[in-house]
């Protein structure tokens, strides 16, 4: 095994061309635990954690750019303002110890069903940006899980950042696990309002092969609010528009029984989260509009 | 592979070190650093916990190679640091007055963890503490008694840290 320490973006990009089959590191906290346990012996390692660049964002005019090597507790502690649906995802990633050097890059390039960032970024609205010695590309969130464990990413491409979309309205995130800290998501739900556009997106983790959309429960719930006006009043909405969302969720789930949970479970779980965010996102929504009275809610 | 670091404010260095070895088998196996204990190899157990550049990792998911001209701090830095004539750390000293050690194997994770927590927020919460801790298992279940040994250490840590607040007010 060799260990390759590039000192600097163009030297990692370099040294992929090189070695495409080099598995990069950055936190480690997956892939460390694949080397314990010598389910992996990658040829190189490509040591990303010198390079300073991919520690830090930008907070754009409409979006973050997010190195792709910011930990998760810098998220969660600077970033709950413009990317809150993230942060709070970041905030149920394992442990602070985890937290300290897991990032969204590392997230995206394991491209696990499970990872807590997914939901809230295909609900935020994201793209990816990759490099290789060609050229940088954005690939659009959507695209981006192609499979199992497997993303859009060539072999001789390396994550730089990810450009996620500042929060126009709520966002939230909700995971199940067994308790609140070192836990895989059993499945995870995450829920963004877009007063701007007038659009609501989703992200469904833990409950398909990829990460997720529940791109009927979204259209169906955009639809509902328009329809009445909700927007502008701010209005309760429906029990039954929630039940139809919730349905519509757990409709777009594809999951498997394993040792975390049964398909059947992952369903009805899913179904739940979804009414609950629609209920906490919606009441935060006529919490700061005109005709925020009333708690009723979904949940 | 060479490796070389700070560990506890000295400068060592190993050799032969495997591309693919962990930092915690490094300062176990090849620096006589055996405080950080080795258990579940996989960021769940935070035994292994020690402070890489200030921040507390497990060190079993830190690639030795990786730690390279970083400071690390283990259980073993932390005694003689609070003052001239100084023993144990004001968490140590509270473990051992709380009754908070029971085998002993996840206390120097949760000791480094705890420090750290007071390091930056002297008077923690009930909720702060166990945030700051949920990384680290402690299979006796001595839970209650680590909890307290940390509210009791905390005046300490605000002492530390009142003193340089109080000289920059003076005129």
């Amino acid at each position: 095994m060799d260990f390759l320490r590039p000192a600097g973006w163009e030297e990692a990009l370099a040294a992929k061309a090189e070695h495409p089959a080099a598995v990069p590191i950055a936190g480690g906290t997956d892939l460390m635990v694949e080397i314990n346990f010598d389910h992996r012996r990658p040829d190189h390692l490509l040591d990303l954690s010198r390079i300073d660049e991919l520690e830090e964002w930008e907070v754009g005019e409409t979006h973050v750019r997010l190195g792709a090597s910011v930990p998760y507790t810098r998220i969660l502690e600077q970033l709950r303002t413009e990317l809150p649906g993230l942060a709070l995802a970041s905030h149920t990633v394992a442990s602070p110890q985890i937290r300290n050097r897991g990032s969204v890059g590392g997230n995206l390039g394991t491209a696990s069903p499970a990872g807590d960032a997914h939901p809230a970024l295909l609900a935020a609205g994201a793209e990816v940006e990759v490099a290789s010695v060609r050229g940088t590309r954005r690939i659009p969130i959507d695209d981006f899980y192609t499979g199992v464990k497997r993303n859009a990413l060539a072999p001789d491409e390396l994550i730089r950042a990810v450009h996620v979309k500042k929060a126009a309205g709520p966002q939230q995130f909700s995971k199940v696990g067994t308790r609140n800290a070192m836990v895989i998501a059993v499945c995870a739900f995450g829920l963004a309002l877009h007063p701007d556009s007038r659009t609501v997106r989703t992200g469904i983790g833990s409950a398909a092969p990829t990460p997720v959309r529940a791109r009927e429960a979204e259209e169906f719930l955009a639809g509902a609010l328009a329809e009445g006006g909700f927007w502008d009043s701010g209005r309760t909405i429906a029990p039954s528009v929630c039940t139809r969302f919730a349905e519509l969720a757990a409709g777009a789930c594809d999951p498997i029984d394993d040792v975390r949970g049964t398909a059947k479970y992952r369903r009805h779980a899913v179904a739940v989260l979804a009414r609950r965010t629609l209920g906490w996102t919606w009441d935060a929504y006529r919490g700061r509009g005109a005709n925020g009275k009333g708690t009723e809610r979904c949940a | 592979m060479r490796v070389t670091f700070t560990a506890n404010g000295r400068r060592v260095e190993a050799d032969d070190v495997w591309e693919g070895e962990s930092l915690l088998y490094v300062l176990r196996e090849r620096l006589g650093l055996p405080g950080s204990k080795n258990a579940c190899e996989q960021g769940e157990c935070g035994s292994c916990t020690v402070r890489l550049d200030g921040v507390p990792v497990c060190s079993c998911l830190v690639a030795a190679g990786q730690a390279q001209d970083r400071e690390v701090v283990t259980v073993e830095g932390l005694a003689g640091q609070s003052g001239e004539d100084a023993g144990l750390a004001p968490i140590q000293q509270a473990f051992i007055e709380a009754g908070a050690v029971q085998c002993g194997f996840c206390t120097p994770g949760l000791i480094v963890a705890a420090d750290e927590l007071l390091e930056r927020n002297a008077a923690p919460s009930d909720a702060d503490i166990r945030e700051a801790l949920s990384g680290n298992l402690c299979r006796c279940t001595g839970y209650e008694k680590i909890l307290d040994a940390v509210r009791r250490a905390a005046p300490g840590y605000a002492s530390d840290t009142a003193t340089p607040s109080t000289e920059s007010a003076m005129p």
